[in-house]
């Protein structure tokens, strides 16, 4: 899970990662009385997880907290790359005299953990990494071992920064550790830490990405999954306990294991399909869970044909083909519906959908012929 | 010959007391693997279809000589699992488990390749097991869709994999072994691992190879293969479609920033003069075009 930057900083301070003063506010008039607390000029920013909202003109500085309400009017409910602004993040501004650039991250290749810095702070790291490499330093972390002092002398020294911001750079560096596997977290990102006017070096911004798989060892972690808004689909399907992700084509899918639905994704797309969605049933997915399914799939209006692909393992094809059957019994499938079903019980599933004919109810062999039909027939309902 | 597993493995199962667990020793030992113990703590001197059951690994092993495991307890348990099998002796650790916290694996990983004088093959977590076709299956692989020949697998999908390993056995090619690696972060065993055993393996002529979208393993197993590998590889790659930022079912299957799609995977297999197939078909034509 991605947190919000207001989100992320919050539990950074909990780790003693010094961070701006702010709060958090869902109006103009909640965004007035924050700066009204805080006092002095303060930052509105948009709490929106895309990159360049500044550029977008969604951060802006207010003198007084009626200026306060005023950009936060501006910014809330600002449509920022497809991210609809619903909070802003009310903070102290000061003036900066440093930018950098600060993270931890698991790093896959290595199979350890990675930790960057960099006296180019404020602008993307992969820009950074192509345009001026040599600012950039690098340590990698043994999980076993920890971080010691010395990686993070190699990281403040390395990378250049300022002098007048080592000393608490150096300090706020194991703090920065501690949060990141404290928190399970794949990713910390401080871009810009800053050294401010007055000598201070502090966090402005925050990019935190949480491990899922970790949520039951972190209590508040439903809590912060509560302020991210989900698409109505995509929160029906979950609810079913689906893997789903609403795509922008019109050609529904359904298949089981991740891998094999990027498959199907892909030879819809050669086939000169557009792919509607991502959804992945798992493993031993009984009937139930195919016809939620289907009618996850179907409440898309856009979805013109649904290709449903799958291999049999541990789930079986005649659970799937009476989960489908139940589908067209409980509820109204007006669109046609191509079914490719081999592996565990195939022919039993197959023999079933013999014996139920339903004219949008369309078998098929292959899985290169399943997509090439479902494809044809979302154009011609075109 | 096959890597990793066969009629030599003697299993112990960590988590055969649970349902999932259960069920799919049993397939296994239905397939021929000799499962010859179970693990649960607390369940020690009960037996399981016929499969005793101890109290630790360390006792399983001592009792039955068992020299590979099988991880199959939840999420939450499955790290220690796999460092007790460690412990214990066991050189071969198959998890199956989904959902371990990445954290957890990073430990775990060098963990392993920290003990003395010892050679520690993990495979997955998050995987679908390893089958050697006709000798032993350690996992959930159908074992149905496979068959005996002189072709390795080697992929980070489950049900991909059933269907590129179907359309081989169609097609009158078998396996000598097909290895889920898994699809998690950090994987116990990557692409490289297992293209290096392949190699090794008299018995395999030709290693398919599927990966997917996220991180740089195929990348990083291309540039390896290119100056280590004789044997002809082709290969696969999903999520050519994935939207980036993404996870795509697979807590590794995430394009982040630029980095980790397909496309980039595939050209760098193709400039290591790796074949990659657009489709699980064409991957299996590849092959038999390849093998003459």
């Amino acid at each position: 899970m991605d947190l919000f930057e207001y989100q992320g900083k919050q539990l950074l301070r909990t780790f003693e990662v010094p961070v701006p003063e702010g709060r958090v506010a869902a109006t103009p008039e909640e965004a007035e009385e924050a700066a009204r607390g805080l006092g002095g000029k303060v930052a509105i920013k948009a709490q929106v997880q895309v990159g360049g909202r500044g550029k977008a003109g969604g951060i802006k500085l207010a003198g007084s907290p009626e200026e306060a309400r005023q950009r936060a009017g501006e910014i809330l409910g600002m449509d920022i790359k497809g991210h609809r602004v619903g909070r802003v993040l009310v903070e102290r501004a000061g003036d900066i005299a440093g930018e950098y650039y600060v993270s931890f991250l698991v790093d896959r290749s290595n199979r350890d953990f990675l930790g960057m810095m960099s006296s180019e702070g404020g602008i993307d790291i992969e820009e950074v990494a192509a345009r001026s490499p040599d600012s950039i330093a690098r340590v990698h972390i043994d999980p076993l071992y920890g971080f010691s002092d010395f990686h993070a002398r190699t990281l403040v020294f390395g990378s250049g920064i300022d002098a007048a911001a080592r000393k608490e750079a150096l300090a706020i560096l194991p703090k920065l550790y501690d949060a990141f596997v404290g928190l399970d977290a794949s990713l910390v990102e401080i871009n810009p830490l800053v050294l401010t006017g007055e000598g201070r070096v502090m966090a402005l911004d925050a990019k935190v990405t949480l491990d899922d798989s970790a949520a039951y060892r972190h209590p508040n972690f439903d809590e912060l999954k509560a302020a991210h808004e989900v698409p109505e689909q995509e929160r029906l399907a979950a609810e079913k306990g689906l893997n789903f992700i609403k795509l922008d084509g019109d050609v529904g899918i359904i298949g089981n294991g991740a891998g094999l639905v990027m498959s199907t994704l892909d030879v819809v797309s050669n086939a000169g399909g557009r792919p509607a969605n991502f959804l992945d049933v798992g493993g031993g997915a009984g009937a139930d869970v195919l016809t939620a399914a289907l009618e996850v799939i179907t409440s898309d209006a856009g979805v013109r044909s649904v290709l449903i692909n799958i291999f049999g393992g541990i789930t079986r094809c005649d659970a799937v083909a009476e989960g489908i059957l139940h589908a067209f019994r409980s509820f109204d499938v007006t669109v046609p519906v191509v079914v490719r079903l081999d592996g565990t019980n195939a022919e039993e599933g197959r023999r079933m959908l013999a014996e139920s004919p339903q004219d949008n109810l369309i078998p098929a062999d292959t899985m290169l012929g399943a997509a090439e039909k479902a494809v044809e027939l979302a154009k011609e309902a075109k | 010959m096959a890597i990793l597993i066969d009629e030599g493995t003697r299993l112990v199962v960590t988590g055969l007391t649970g349902r999932e667990g259960r069920f799919h020793a049993k397939r296994n030992a239905d397939y021929g693997t000799k499962v010859v113990a179970g693990v649960t703590p607390g369940k020690g001197g009960q037996e399981v279809d016929g499969v005793p059951v101890f109290d630790t690994v360390r006792e399983a092993v001592a009792e039955t000589d068992a020299n590979t495991a099988m991880v199959f307890v939840p999420a939450r348990f499955a790290a220690d699992s796999v460092m007790e099998c460690a412990d214990a002796g066991i050189d071969v650790i198959v998890c199956i488990t989904e959902h371990i916290p990445a954290m957890d694996m990073a430990r775990v990983v060098p963990y392993l390749h920290t003990r003395p004088s010892r050679d520690i093959t993990l495979i997955g977590p998050n995987c679908p097991g390893v089958i050697s076709p006709g000798k032993a299956n350690v996992g959930i692989i159908p074992g149905e869709v496979c068959a005996p020949g002189p072709v390795g697998l080697v992929s980070r999908s489950g049900t991909l994999t059933y269907q590129i390993v179907h359309e081989l056995t169609q097609r009158g090619i078998g396996q000598t072994t097909c290895v889920g690696i898994g699809g998690d972060p950090i994987p116990g065993s990557d692409f490289i691992d297992i293209l290096g055993r392949f190699e090794e393996d008299p018995e395999t002529e030709l290693v398919v190879f599927v990966g997917e979208i996220g991180g740089d393993a195929e990348e990083r197993a291309a540039a390896w293969a290119e100056d280590n590998m004789t044997k002809p590889i082709v290969a696969y790659i999903a999520g050519f479609t994935a939207p980036p930022g993404r996870r795509m079912g697979h807590a590794g299957a995430i394009i982040s920033g630029s980095s980790g799609t397909a496309q980039a995977k595939k050209e760098a297999l193709e400039a290591a003069g790796i074949r990659v197939g657009t489709n699980p078909t064409e991957v299996a034509q590849l092959v038999q075009k390849a093998l003459g």
